[in-house]
């Protein structure tokens, strides 16, 4: 099943933002992970790495294809999700939440201004 | 204005009911997953998938000398089939070598069928016509469109097939052929296929296909039957180190160079394709396939380099997880002094040179 919960930001590299405070929670949305099919292997970057908005911080294979992950804000790795190392299919199973990617600290909220609301993302997706 | 239609095999509405996502494969459009590549992969490994594969080409060749061109067509040695309802892999050739495509020759009571690729049905097809005036009597007809195919394939294919058609489709040996009907739909079938396992490859009267698709995935419940899409297809064939037309084989690669020795008998008699082949095998090979294992998790895909040490010394053809083996695969070409099984090797993957050792083929093999 496909779904944009309301209480996270999207952008159109297909990643999403929980804000928890000044941390994003960032992963792939469903449907990316829907159309990437089933996923192989996470590669993340290090805790203290630090990224600009729209930078590419890591990649994602799946059996199909092999994408570029890209950061929806700037900001500082503060935890990378260890999991997908040994479970990679998380990501399939449950993107928003046991296959988050990374947290940051981020730089500036402002820059989430631009970020899509789920009822923005979806008619994004279908365009 | 130019617009082009994708050509659809009789079941295009049966995958679309079942979720498929559909692509363009070869000018076709074909389902590449239902659910998930790494399920249906897993299925036709431990238990049965069901393929669609309507969309390769079909070949009747009859006539007084139908034998004799089939054998002037094609590497390998159809005096083998010394009965009729047998089969053999094999290619056809071209004098410098690069082969036309692959395909499946049946020898039948009255005549032969020739299974080959969807992409190169025309191409064949020309080349089978440009040939065939050296015969005075062979007959060539293209039943491509009249005719649906489906793989049956796993561990519990061949019970499940019997469990239709009849007991006997389980004493038929590999790469034979058999006709019969399935729930009163006249099916023919030969015991191949084209993903490591067991199984057969069913043909059926193009406006029955559906039926024949449906009949076999309600039977099938009971041995937890998938439906399986292209993606599949290719990731097991990998796995049995199988090659694909397009990647290991194409217009400028020899069977030899592709690692299909064994399919090509230069000792039959004249055939197309014969000198050069001799010559490769006594002179040796400018690229050989062979099988990489890769270390660590990223994925080899078409068109990555292939290092001994700093120097570059050939491509990935195709590569892939490995999924019921559980590590990274490819198929690649390298000149022979680098094809021995244990050599170590390098794929560039992105930034990283990772370690890949020259394995024996297949990457899996089924227990029998």
């Amino acid at each position: 099943m496909l779904t944009y919960p309301a209480e996270l930001k999207y952008v159109k590299s297909h990643e999403y933002v929980r804000l928890e405070g000044d941390i994003a929670v960032i992963g792939i949305t469903s449907f990316a992970a829907d159309q990437l099919g089933d996923v192989t292997f996470v590669e993340l970057p290090k805790v203290g790495q630090k990224f600009k908005n729209e930078q590419k911080y890591g990649v994602i294979e799946s059996v199909k294809s092999v994408s570029d992950l890209f950061m929806p804000c700037g900001g500082e790795v503060i935890a990378v999700n260890d999991r997908l190392g040994s479970e990679p299919e998380l990501v399939n199973h449950d993107c928003y939440n046991e296959g988050w990617m990374i947290k940051v600290k981020i730089d500036s909220k402002a820059e989430l201004d631009a970020a899509m609301s789920a009822d923005s993302y979806k008619e994004f997706i279908v365009e | 204005m130019v617009t082009t239609t994708l050509k659809e095999t009789p079941l295009a509405s049966a995958h679309r009911s079942l979720g498929a996502r559909m692509v363009d494969f070869a000018g076709w459009n074909m389902p590449v997953q239902y659910k998930s590549i790494v399920q249906e992969h897993q299925a036709c490994r431990t238990k049965v998938g069901l393929f669609d594969v309507s969309h390769m080409g079909e070949f009747l060749v009859t006539g007084a000398q139908a034998s004799e061109f089939v054998q002037y067509m094609v590497a390998n040695d159809c005096n083998k089939l010394s009965n009729p309802d047998m089969a053999l892999y094999t290619q056809f050739v071209r004098p410098d070598g690069s082969t036309v495509d692959d395909l499946i020759v049946y020898r039948r009571k009255s005549d032969w069928l020739l299974v080959v690729n969807a992409s190169n049905i025309e191409k064949d097809w020309n080349w089978l016509k440009q040939n065939v005036s050296k015969f005075k009597d062979v007959k060539l007809e293209d039943i491509s469109e009249q005719i649906g195919l489906l793989a049956l394939q796993g561990p519990h294919a061949v019970e499940l097939f019997a469990e239709i058609v009849g007991s006997h489709v389980k004493d038929m040996p590999s790469f034979t052929y058999g006709e019969g009907t399935a729930d009163g739909i006249e099916v023919w079938f030969g015991r191949t296929g084209y993903t490591g396992e067991d199984g057969f490859e069913i043909f059926v009267k193009t406006n029955k296909a559906e039926a024949l698709w449906n009949l076999l995935l309600q039977r099938g419940k009971k041995f937890n039957i998938e439906p399986c899409g292209l993606g599949a297809r290719d990731t097991l064939r990998l796995e049995a180190g199988l090659p694909l037309y397009g990647h290991e084989l194409d217009d400028e690669t020899s069977p030899i160079e592709a690692g299909l020795g064994w399919s090509v008998k230069p000792d039959k008699g004249e055939f197309l394709g014969r000198d050069v082949i001799i010559s490769q095998k006594k002179n040796g090979l400018k690229k050989q396939c062979v099988c990489l294992k890769a270390d660590g998790k990223a994925l080899p895909r078409q068109g990555y380099e292939v290092y001994a040490g700093d120097e570059k010394i050939g491509q990935v053809t195709s590569g892939s997880q490995g999924i019921f083996v559980g590590y990274p695969i490819a198929f690649a070409f390298v000149p022979p002094v680098h094809a021995k099984v244990g050599t170590q090797l390098s794929i560039a993957i992105r930034d990283t040179k990772v370690p890949a050792t020259v394995v024996k083929r297949p990457f899996y093999k089924r227990e029998v």
